[in-house]
């Protein structure tokens, strides 16, 4: 009799914190076939069947420990050969640079920007808005993808940021969100899928993506 | 479309139970903190926050463990509050899953501290609560100070540039507490609440007084508030978070229904 393969999601741990809602939420929606694990180890990351990269705190901090850590190039296999979802300081790393902290070099896995809302940010109707951008915003889903699959288009997620992501290619662009500027919050190429938002604290929908990240091959 | 408006209900947690505010001499229980905050999850909070007003340091092992046990079941933003003094103190509650932390006097006798604080952790996960009364007279322009020590002592700073101090310093979110009205059931003092949201860039959570619904809606379109924070109105069934949803809704305010 043949056991059911056992799959791994990898959540990475690169020093930024808080990785404990995530792995929860995860957790929560995984199936008995699924295990979840919190890693630093490259090796555990490179074995596993789904890699997650989340994301705290500051840029420049975040770039950092993931040189420091030596995991580089472990995220860099990852995104080449396997499912992996980057989630709110995690977007913001994949791109070409980021204007935080002075300007700082990224992963250039999707090229374009991480840009600053400004703390004179304003609505349409040129009434001032808060930043950081927090709180519970609307998605519109710009493409059809398995992530979005069993989530209402439009649906509300938790946002807390004050950095938002400019990609150079459209086609890119999974989903979009208004804050005084229509924005990117999703990018999709390949087996690697990033938010802005935080699917582990946007209740329902956010941990349907969470179970749809655990049941996606890779393909869009 | 747009960002929401948020309901935050809070639990005042004393030896493990959800109590009445602070400022009430009667406690009554309201429930084990992990149930109560896994049925305002389930009415559509759009957070919670933990306030701690244990006394004795003892009861602090508990806390982590309520705040682990929330986390795990709750996939909502949770913010705790209550004796946060060091680094040490926010590296523990987030790593039990907090996502924010509420520093409040800790801020007042070390202002460095936020600072800090938001350097270590970002700002994102900085709220720094100001509990204010007003110190004007009537006919007097309008002017309100900070006091510590649930409103016992005043402190002579200016609770609208201690705000913008604050921000400044990293606060990533403002919670005030106006303590004339914190138990009152009165309303927001809505004076403070706008003079502070548009002093400052950061969200502001508007707390203290609230004893019906319109009182809600009043935080956000007279105080111009981006949250509402309240306590004892949900935990006796006066009211669900459903039902404020639907008034400020109502009242044309953004919410996620």
């Amino acid at each position: 009799m043949s056991e059911a393969k056992k799959s791994t999601v990898a959540v990475i741990d690169y020093g930024m914190g808080n990785l404990h809602s995530v792995a929860k939420a995860l957790e929560h929606v995984a199936d008995e076939n699924t295990s979840v694990v919190v890693t630093s180890d490259p090796s555990v990351i490179d074995a596993a069947d789904r890699v997650l990269l989340p994301g705290v705190g500051a840029i420049r901090d975040c770039i950092g420990e993931m040189h420091n850590t030596g995991l580089v190039p472990s995220i860099r296999k990852a995104m080449a050969e396997k499912p992996f979802l980057a989630i709110c300081v995690g977007i913001q790393s994949l791109m070409s640079h980021s204007e935080e902290n002075g300007g700082i070099d990224c992963l250039n896995h999707f090229q374009g920007n991480a840009l600053f809302f400004g703390e004179q940010h304003k609505d349409h109707d040129g009434s001032k808005l808060k930043v950081p951008h927090m709180g519970w915003n609307q998605v519109k889903q710009t493409i059809e993808h398995p992530l979005w699959k069993g989530i209402p288009d439009n649906a509300r997620f938790y946002f807390v940021h004050s950095f938002y992501v400019v990609p150079e290619h459209q086609e890119e662009v999974a989903g979009t969100c208004d804050y005084g500027l229509d924005f990117c919050v999703a990018l999709a190429r390949d087996n690697v899928f990033a938010v802005q938002f935080h699917p582990e604290k946007s209740h329902k929908d956010g941990l349907q993506l969470y179970k749809n990240f655990i049941h996606w091959d890779g393909k869009p | 479309m747009g960002l929401a408006k948020r309901i935050i209900p809070c639990l005042d947690v004393d030896n493990g139970r959800v109590v009445k505010g602070v400022q009430f001499v009667d406690i009554r229980d309201a429930g084990d903190p992990v149930e109560v905050a896994k049925r305002y999850n389930e009415q559509g909070a759009d957070e919670i926050t933990f306030l701690d007003i244990t006394a004795s340091s003892d009861d602090r092992a508990t806390t982590v463990h309520m705040v682990e046990a929330i986390a795990s079941q709750v996939f909502i933003p949770l913010t705790v509050g209550g004796g946060i003094r060091t680094c040490d103190d926010i590296r523990r509650m987030l790593n039990a899953g907090a996502d924010k932390v509420g520093i409040n006097t800790a801020a007042v006798f070390n202002p460095e501290f936020v600072r800090e604080a938001a350097e270590r952790f970002g700002s994102q996960c900085i709220v720094v609560a100001i509990d204010a009364k007003k110190v004007s007279a009537e006919g007097e322009a309008e002017k309100w100070e900070i006091f510590t020590h649930g409103g016992r002592k005043p402190t002579g700073l200016d609770a609208v540039e201690w705000a913008k101090k604050m921000v400044e310093y990293g606060a990533g979110e403002i919670l005030l507490t106006s303590m004339d009205r914190d138990g009152t059931k009165n309303g927001f003092d809505l004076g403070v609440t706008r003079a502070i949201s548009e002093a400052v860039h950061v969200p502001v959570i508007a707390s203290g007084g609230v004893g019906n619904l319109d009182h809600l809606v009043e935080g956000v379109t007279k105080g111009k508030a981006d949250a509402v924070l309240a306590a004892s109105i949900f935990h006796f069934g006066e009211y669900s978070i459903a039902e404020a949803k639907q008034r400020m809704t109502d009242a044309g305010i953004e919410m996620r229904l």
